[in-house]
């Protein structure tokens, strides 16, 4: 069901969401013990007496973690607390050998901080609630029963090497309005994370975890409904679709007369489903109360003005510092995968800007932009068009390497002579005429494909742009 | 034969260096004298054979973890639990070559006045084994004052280690806040624990207190110690001694307390000391109260860990949440549990702000209260334990007759303030305590004017039935 879609009787519905985001920090060691954080090594032989609650053992905080959340805050607009106090979040699970989780509460090191997410329709303001510092619980792997959770498991497994890896929880404002935003905003917050080397913020490896809390209202209301909460999405796709599913959940319950009850659900990104929790594994009442084991912290002003310095400028502002001289969704490509200082540069070696940013952002996802040679990327830019396809290829899969050249491929000509084109293409013509009846009926797509055949039949020495204007030329 | 019963640390030491024993001779002494007397007395839990160390042997609370020496403190649920790492005192008292005699008996997870709370049987007093020692430390003050340790380790909440000495007729201290280490101590109240010194006379207190004091990494909560000086003289010149109205006149305290520790004031005097009379009605009237809100509250947290996953007792059930009941029902005793729901009440959403939350504003009003004391007086004194030794069951029956033991205790130790009791005369043939309590960090100060009203009052340690 569509939200308003009748309209007078019911109401268009806006979705309402804030985000919770957990990301684990890449510190050397756990956030209050020596022990080595990170992956590797056995079950449960990255612990000690601390991290395994043993009697007696206390805490001693991680000074780099507070550094790093602080610097966080700082990217996020925070404001950042003179005194932050740890506190102990108390409750019964195996994966809390203390029977606590120390965590800031009331009293976080980052407050009231603001992202400004980049959208066709102007800047969508996400408040930043808080961004507070804790420590991750161990890993639990549940055997046997049907649900894979702790109720009804014939035994658990405990590894504990993840347990107090120190951990950030970003918390947004209900300032979310759509599942697009959401995406947006995370892959605006992935890249401020990553930028600033304090998390590799993988949600395939757990490293960044995401949990959406959902409603809806209807449109022009500033009320706030019933919300439910949205776990074990990993990845940003799943964080959306798991949104959507809910908000037409939700839309659906109103609809029917019902009322949306507070409830923890699981996405299943196979079947797009959301399952309910179980409200027997949630503990009602935590007790906070500040650890006494810790005493608060307390960051000196020249430490916060050295971590500001350090802080890069945010992918937003240079999403709209690109978008300028591109468009907004080139520009986004750009900045959230890191590639924008690689296309800048290498347009200021010489290549055309929009030509660069098309090949950085489709070709060179995934590649270390830093160990790119700018001119030598700028000269393949240029010669995109003229030299064989294959060449053009084996380049760019070798640009990042040391010393790459560019100037063997550049010396390869690609057959633009139509002379030498044209029987070929008439030969893939002939023998594909349902493609081509098709792409006389409309189907234009198709060019890519019979350019494609081409390719593969001259063995990627043809030039792409000549090829593709001779078979629109015969299909006229 | 070496005579245990009268022996100090410090004569140890001076038998060690003139190499008249060895330090293996003198733990076989002491392990000779716990077999001969602690069969009636029951201060220790166990003891180690053949242990490290060419100095002055120790006795550790079992509240004290000890790598490869079981500590339970005196709870089934931790029955079997082998440390694989060392308190840091435990380590300090290692370093400086102190052979550990054994682990001594406590109330389960020093909760508890008399010793009676231990799950493995109470201490008896050697004054009268038909009294109790004292609590929670009572084993250790125990041995201390029956000859079957030269000095130990205690650790204290709201009294567990001056109560018991006072208690038992030994010097005590109980350190300020910050200056001990409680790494490796099992926690009761994290905020209030504080491990300190058993000894038979002030200097061995002092001379064990330099080596468990000072900074450590492990514990953000320590603080760096002026140095200790060992005390001399027995002049109490220019000391200012504050005799708080409100600690010496309150309900309960008995007369023969109330003689002994009169005696005491006048010896101060005649030693020097300027007596004045002070106030400190709020601590007195509200330490109490408050106390058993904040330690309850921070116990509940504290011993939420013995869940039955990763050590001591597990009681198998078909479900987690059923192992964990099962195991905390049948691993902790009366005292921890009622301890466990007052604490977890007080901390419940609707309720932290009326009763943890207040709690810990009284406990700031105290702080300021003694603080202003401080300003004209250099040490407070009054009885440590309103009654001398009870009957082992008198209270046990009564946890608030019970908790009343440490009426004059905690305050002190609410604002983290250091603490000694110095043993003042008797009353009935039981041994009375001096409490002096000082500003934090005055260690010197106590020790000094311990020491010199000790040297004065001349006091016999040994229980005259051992003599």
């Amino acid at each position: 069901m569509t939200a308003g879609t009748v309209p007078g009787t019911v109401p268009t519905w806006e979705p309402v969401v804030g985000l919770e985001i957990h990301v684990q920090l890449k510190t050397r060691t756990k956030m209050f013990c020596r022990c080595a954080n990170g992956f590797g090594g056995g079950e449960n032989t990255q612990t000690c007496p601390v991290c395994l609650g043993f009697p007696g053992a206390l805490p001693t905080v991680n000074r780099r973690a507070i550094e790093w959340t602080i610097k966080l805050g700082l990217a996020l607009d925070c404001e950042i607390a003179p005194q932050a106090v740890f506190a102990r979040k108390n409750y019964f699970y195996p994966d809390l050998p203390k029977g606590y989780q120390i965590s800031q509460y009331d009293l976080p090191s980052c407050t009231n901080g603001k992202v400004l997410v980049p959208t066709p329709d102007g800047d969508h303001e996400i408040g930043i609630v808080r961004a507070h510092l804790e420590e991750d619980a161990a890993k639990t792997t549940h055997v046997g029963g049907r649900t894979g959770r702790i109720g009804g498991a014939d035994y658990s497994l405990v590894d504990f090497n993840r347990g107090g890896t120190p951990l950030v929880e970003i918390v947004t404002g209900p300032d979310v309005h759509s599942s697009e935003d959401a995406r947006r905003f995370l892959q605006l917050l992935r890249q401020t994370i990553v930028e600033l080397g304090i998390s590799d913020a993988e949600m395939e490896k757990g490293t960044l975890r995401v949990d959406a809390n959902v409603s809806v209202r209807p449109e022009g209301s500033s009320e706030l409904r019933t919300r439910c909460e949205l776990k074990n999405m990993n990845s940003f796709r799943f964080v959306a679709q798991g949104i959507d599913a809910e908000v037409a959940r939700q839309i659906a319950v109103y609809e029917s007369g019902g009322e949306v009850v507070q409830e923890t659900y699981d996405f299943d990104a196979g079947s797009g489903t959301l399952t309910a929790r179980r409200s027997k594994e949630e503990a009602d009442d935590y007790r906070y109360f500040p650890e006494p084991d810790l005493v608060p912290v307390e960051p000196p002003a020249e430490l916060i003005e050295r971590l500001r310095a350090e802080v890069p400028e945010s992918p937003a502002r240079r999403i709209r510092r690109i978008e300028a001289e591109l468009d907004l969704d080139r520009a986004v490509v750009l900045v959230t995968g890191g590639l924008d200082g690689l296309w800048q540069e290498t347009v200021a070696a010489g290549a055309d800007r929009l030509a660069a940013a098309n090949l950085i952002a489709n070709r060179l996802a995934g590649v270390d932009g830093s160990a790119v040679d700018r001119a030598e990327l700028a000269k393949l830019v240029e010669a995109r068009d003229r030299i064989p396809r294959a060449a053009l290829d084996e380049a760019l899969a070798k640009v990042a390497e040391p010393g790459f050249s560019a100037a063997h491929y550049l010396a390869q000509e690609a057959v633009s002579d139509a002379a030498e084109l044209e029987p070929i293409v008439t030969r893939i013509l002939d023998a594909n005429p349902g493609q081509v009846a098709a792409y006389k009926g409309g189907k234009e797509g198709l060019l890519g494909f019979f350019v494609g055949q081409v390719m593969k039949e001259t063995g990627g020495k043809a030039n792409a742009r000549a090829v593709s204007e001779l078979v629109r030329e015969k299909l006229q | 034969m070496i005579d245990t019963l009268r022996l100090t640390a410090e004569d140890a030491l001076g038998l060690l260096e003139r190499k008249e024993v060895s330090g293996a001779e003198l733990h076989r002494a002491y392990l000779d004298a716990v077999a001969e007397r602690d069969g009636e007395l029951h201060c220790y839990l166990r003891t180690v054979d053949g242990a490290e160390g060419d100095g002055v042997p120790i006795a550790l609370k079992d509240v004290i973890s000890t790598k490869g020496v079981e500590t339970t403190a005196g709870s089934q649920i931790l029955a079997g639990y082998v440390p694989v790492f060392d308190a840091t005192v435990a380590a300090r008292c290692r370093e400086a070559g102190l052979p550990v005699i054994g682990k001594t008996n406590t109330d389960e997870f020093a909760m508890g006045s008399s010793t009676e709370n231990s799950s493995y049987g109470p201490t008896h007093n050697p004054w009268d084994p038909e009294r109790v020692p004292g609590g929670s430390g009572g084993g250790t003050a125990a041995a201390v004052s029956a000859g079957l340790a030269p000095w130990g380790l205690g650790s204290d909440t709201g009294g567990s280690i001056k109560q018991p000495s006072a208690l038992c007729g030994n010097v005590g201290l109980r350190p300020t806040y910050g200056t001990v280490s409680r790494f490796g101590v099992v926690a009761f109240a994290s905020s209030l624990d504080q491990v300190g010194p058993v000894a038979r006379n002030v200097r061995d207190c002092a001379r064990l207190y330099s080596i468990i004091s000072g900074r450590d990494p492990a514990d953000s909560t320590t603080v760096d110690v002026p140095p200790v000086e060992l005390p001399e003289g027995e002049s109490l010149k220019g000391i200012r001694i504050g005799v708080p109205k409100e600690m010496n006149e309150a309900e309960g305290i008995e007369p023969g307390v109330t003689a002994a520790v009169q005696r005491a004031i006048e010896v101060a005097g005649e030693l020097g000391a300027e007596v004045g009379e002070c106030e400190l009605p709020r601590s007195v009237e509200y330490g109490l109260a408050c106390y058993y809100l904040i330690a309850p509250a921070e116990a509940s947290s504290n011993l939420a860990r013995y869940d039955g996953v990763r050590y001591g007792l597990r009681v198998d059930a078909d479900t987690y949440y059923e192992m964990v009941e099962r195991t905390r029902d049948a691993g902790f005793g009366d005292e921890p549990k009622r301890r466990i729901m007052l604490g977890t009440y007080a901390l419940s959403a609707g309720y932290y702000d009326a009763y943890y939350g207040q709690a810990q504003k009284v406990r700031t009003l105290i702080a300021r209260e003694h603080a202003a004391a401080f300003e004209r007086f250099d040490v407070l004194v009054s009885p440590t334990s309103p009654t001398v030794a009870f009957k082992l069951g008198e209270k046990a029956a009564d946890p608030l007759a019970m908790y009343l033991s440490d009426l004059l205790t905690i305050p002190s130790c609410m604002a983290g303030l250091p603490g000694l009791n110095v043993p003042c005369g008797l009353s009935g043939g039981l041994p009375v305590g001096l409490q002096l309590i000082g500003p934090q960090l005055s260690e010197n100060t106590l020790f000094r004017t311990g020491h010199a009203l000790e040297r004065a009052l001349g006091f016999d340690p040994v229980p005259e039935r051992l003599r």
